[in-house]
């Protein structure tokens, strides 16, 4: 059956990597971090998210390994509180945030375009130092000796009650905020004005729309977290009175004010790797993405429509019945766009010449998996519903399903898909296909669990728990050792294709997209001349066309 | 639907094209209309940075507004027009440096900076003047506050009808609100004035008076942004019911 393969590569024997290209051009520390190339600081950012996704799951490792028994045996309470709290911090803002934008965004949107470049290099190459010294931060509030506040920073726990870290780990991510607002802001000017001739807002692929889709949440949600955080740090610091009850402030608003910020930021989150969905189930069905523009606009939606649901977090904390109602027939509206994109991946599934490469396999999974994460979040949102399923595992399953079992198999999926792109290189095949296939057992084992212990009522943020819940969770703790293996085995043999994976050539996929045009690894200046686009997305016959009259052009 | 494809044609040959234009982009034109678009993008997420203080004073002024009332009459008057009227003259003089790097005048150019950041300091100093005199009134939240000038009005604001003591309590929220806007108001001030330090040496030595003003332009945009928020902070937290 896995016979079937559209993946074309060059005849081994007489292939090789192009002699100039973004890699090779110029050499040594110093070329890499002063670079104002794209494609550069997209390779920085996938190291950099690289490191801490591990130490965020080394965080997720020892969490489940404290919830293996009932009792809070492993560590105590208070560390156990700091461990989840940095699990978090670090996976948010420093994995979650920056993913697909900052790397496979950063390298690929220029190209999409048809540009030389993002808008502005410099601002880009800031956007990661500013990254890392929010990394700084983090890991500094790690070592010298954590923050446990939840990566929610609740006040007035988190400015009054608490003696860690606070406003280290608060500083870390205003920091990492104004790196995601710099990505965004940079997304949105190149998107506007670097287009090349012929290529229309209608002709873009889908996967710059989402992207800018989320880049408008990142430039108008994230400075109001900004300021929160900075107000959060005044009040920590010096004890002003805007959120403290005993001054008259109401705690009440830093919970608005951060949701107006951290819901859309779920959003951020995954409307980048639903454009990566779009891309790779359209290459590996053969066929244009049905319903184009209702996929378009479906991305812009999620992004308005987000802006209007923040309250649903609240339902528990004392919000106006009214609101609440409102809120919540809001939250409602968003699973519309949602499930238009759905529709729409399994519309051009139909009858389309489906191979099931191993980015095509990650996508199946964010597709099952996002879909179950997206219902139960109907659920939540509706309101008699959530009042018993919130502050349970029920809510850390829905979001792990949407983040993990949903973005995070979309960055694999990203980055499965453009790895030949990015390094010329391929990985080995079926290790991947096992590695995938390992991905998605292990996460429902971790997850699915937890919605069935959530349901009975086992609440989060506990290091403890009693004692019949102990069945679920000793599944959930041996899902996520082979889900670690399952992140280990890309680790691996990604960095082994570096060196031996077979060269790829310039479209091994036979994908239409402009990037798939140019060389792998691309030159520095991605085109040698600027493209004149005069097709669709997603046109097969006119690729069909140009490899019939295909020049080999190598730099 | 065919709409507006922005990049021209690539004539990238190395004749004729000006030393300041970058590399991935086309024209100048571009180059420039490029630049300004993000700046407006920037000064777009600063009013969301403003607009989540702008939320939390609507709240509390609604609730408390009272409260809100006796700060505000702590304030001086006085030293909050003349900052509003140095801050407007600032905006003119930043608008004229626009005007002579349009023009190609170096000198000017110089001068009108300078004019700006001068400006810029006096009104740092007066902040500095007002905060101090918070100090002194035991006004400021969190390091030493007391609400004893809104239980028992001074002499001098006698006419005050003094507030009950948990109302007065809530003269705080005013004045975390006050420092709190006034004080980013006063960063994104420092900011600006550290960055026209630059621009002045630059433009000394020419930088922008050779065609490639862009700079200049989108800097005046920034500095245009801070004087209107303090256009909105002056009546929100100076001005409140003056008439009584």
């Amino acid at each position: 059956m896995s016979t079937a393969t559209i993946v074309k590569l060059p005849p081994q024997e007489t292939a090789s990597l192009p002699k100039r290209s973004y890699l090779n051009n110029e050499y040594g520390l110093k070329s890499w971090l002063l670079t104002g190339d794209h494609k550069r600081i997209a390779i920085l950012y996938l190291i950099s998210i690289t490191f801490f996704f591990f130490i965020g799951g080394a965080m997720a490792g020892l969490i489940r390994l404290e919830l293996l028994t009932p009792q809070s045996d492993l560590m105590a309470m208070d560390t156990y509180n700091k461990v989840f709290t940095m699990h978090g911090i670090i996976m948010v803002f420093l994995f979650l945030v920056p993913s697909v934008p900052a790397t496979i965004g950063n390298f690929l949107i220029p190209i999409m375009v048809g540009a030389k470049d993002l808008a502005f290099p410099k601002v880009n190459l800031l956007s990661w130092y500013l990254y890392i010294f929010a990394g700084c931060f983090t890991l500094a509030a790690l070592i010298l000796g954590g923050v446990d506040t939840g990566w929610t920073f609740t006040t007035p726990l988190s400015t009054h009650y608490l003696n860690t870290h606070v406003i280290t780990a608060g500083l870390g991510i205003f920091i990492a905020g104004f790196s995601s607002i710099f990505t965004g802001l940079n997304f949105i000017v190149t998107i506007h004005r670097m287009r090349a001739p012929g290529m229309t807002w209608f002709r873009l692929p889908l996967f710059v729309w989402s992207n800018y889709a989320a880049s408008i949440l990142m430039v108008l949600g994230t400075p109001v977290l900004a300021i929160t955080l900075v107000l959060v740090i005044l009040e920590r610091a010096i004890g002003i009175g805007v959120f403290d009850p005993a001054k008259g402030g109401d705690p009440l608003l830093f919970q608005h004010l951060f949701w107006f910020y951290s819901h859309p930021a779920v959003y951020i989150m995954i409307l980048p790797g639903m454009g990566v969905i779009s891309e790779v189930i359209s290459t590996f069905s053969r066929k244009r993405v049905f319903g184009y523009t209702a996929v378009a606009f479906s991305s812009v939606a999620i992004a308005v429509f987000g802006f209007f649901v923040w309250a649903h977090h609240m339902f528990i904390m004392g919000v106006s019945n009214y609101s609440a109602l409102v809120f919540s027939l809001l939250t409602m509206l968003v699973a519309v766009p949602s499930a238009i994109k759905i529709f729409n991946w399994a519309a051009t599934l139909y009858k389309g010449s489906i191979t099931f490469e191993t980015p095509m396999l990650y996508a199946f999974g964010f597709m099952g998996l996002f879909t179950i994460g997206g219902l139960t979040g109907v659920f939540l949102g509706s309101l008699g519903m959530d009042i018993h399923l919130t502050e349970t595992y029920f809510i850390v399953a829905h979001f792990h399903f949407v983040m993990v079992g949903g973005m995070l198999m979309a960055f694999l999926s990203g980055i499965h898909f453009w790895w030949p792109k990015m390094t010329g290189r391929m990985y080995p095949e079926a290790l991947s296909k096992l590695a995938a296939l390992i991905t998605f057992i292990g996460f429902n084992l971790t997850f699915f669990p937890q919605f069935i212990v959530g349901y009975l009522g086992m609440p989060r943020r506990y290091a403890s728990y009693p004692p019949e819940f102990q069945v679920l969770n000793v599944l959930s703790t041996a899902g996520a050792t082979v889900l670690g293996v399952g992140y280990l085995l890309p680790m691996i043999y990604l960095t082994w294709s570096l060196k031996h994976g077979k060269i790829a050539g310039n479209n091994p996929w036979q994908a239409t997209g402009l990037e798939w045009q140019i060389q792998s690894p691309p030159l520095t200046e991605n085109f040698v001349e600027t493209p004149i686009v005069d097709h669709e997305a997603y046109d097969y016959e006119w690729l069909a066309h140009q490899t019939e009259h295909e020049v080999q052009t190598v730099g | 639907m065919d709409s507006q494809a922005i990049a021209t044609q690539p004539e990238h040959g190395h004749e004729e094209h000006p030393p300041y234009l970058r590399h991935h982009f086309a024209t100048v034109e571009q180059q420039r209309e490029t630049a300004s678009f993000g700046m407006w993008l920037f000064l777009l997420t600063e009013i969301m940075f403003f607009g989540g203080l702008f939320t939390a004073y609507l709240i509390y002024r609604n609730w408390y507004y009272p409260a809100f009332v006796a700060g505000s009459h702590q304030l001086s008057i006085f030293l909050g027009t003349l900052n509003t009227a140095v801050l407007i003259c600032s905006s003119f003089t930043m608008a004229m440096g626009v005007h002579a790097a349009e023009m190609k005048w170096r000198k000017p150019l110089v001068g009108w900076l300078l004019a700006t950041i001068f400006l810029g300091c006096v009104f740092l100093g007066v902040k500095a003047v007002e905060y101090h005199e918070k100090w002194e009134k035991h006004h400021v939240p969190g390091l030493n506050f007391s609400t004893q000038d809104f239980t028992h009005p001074s002499a001098q604001y006698k006419e005050e009808p003094p507030l009950p003591p948990d109302m007065a309590a809530k003269t705080q929220v005013y004045f975390s609100l006050y420092f709190a806007m006034t004080g980013m108001h006063a960063l994104h001030m420092i900011i600006g004035v550290s960055i026209l330090l630059v621009l002045v040496v630059r433009a000394w030595a020419g930088a922008y008076t050779a065609g490639h003003m862009t700079t200049i332009e989108n800097f005046g945009l920034y500095w245009h942004f801070v004087d209107i928020v303090w256009i909105f902070l002056f009546p929100l937290l100076y001005l409140i019911s003056r008439h009584q």
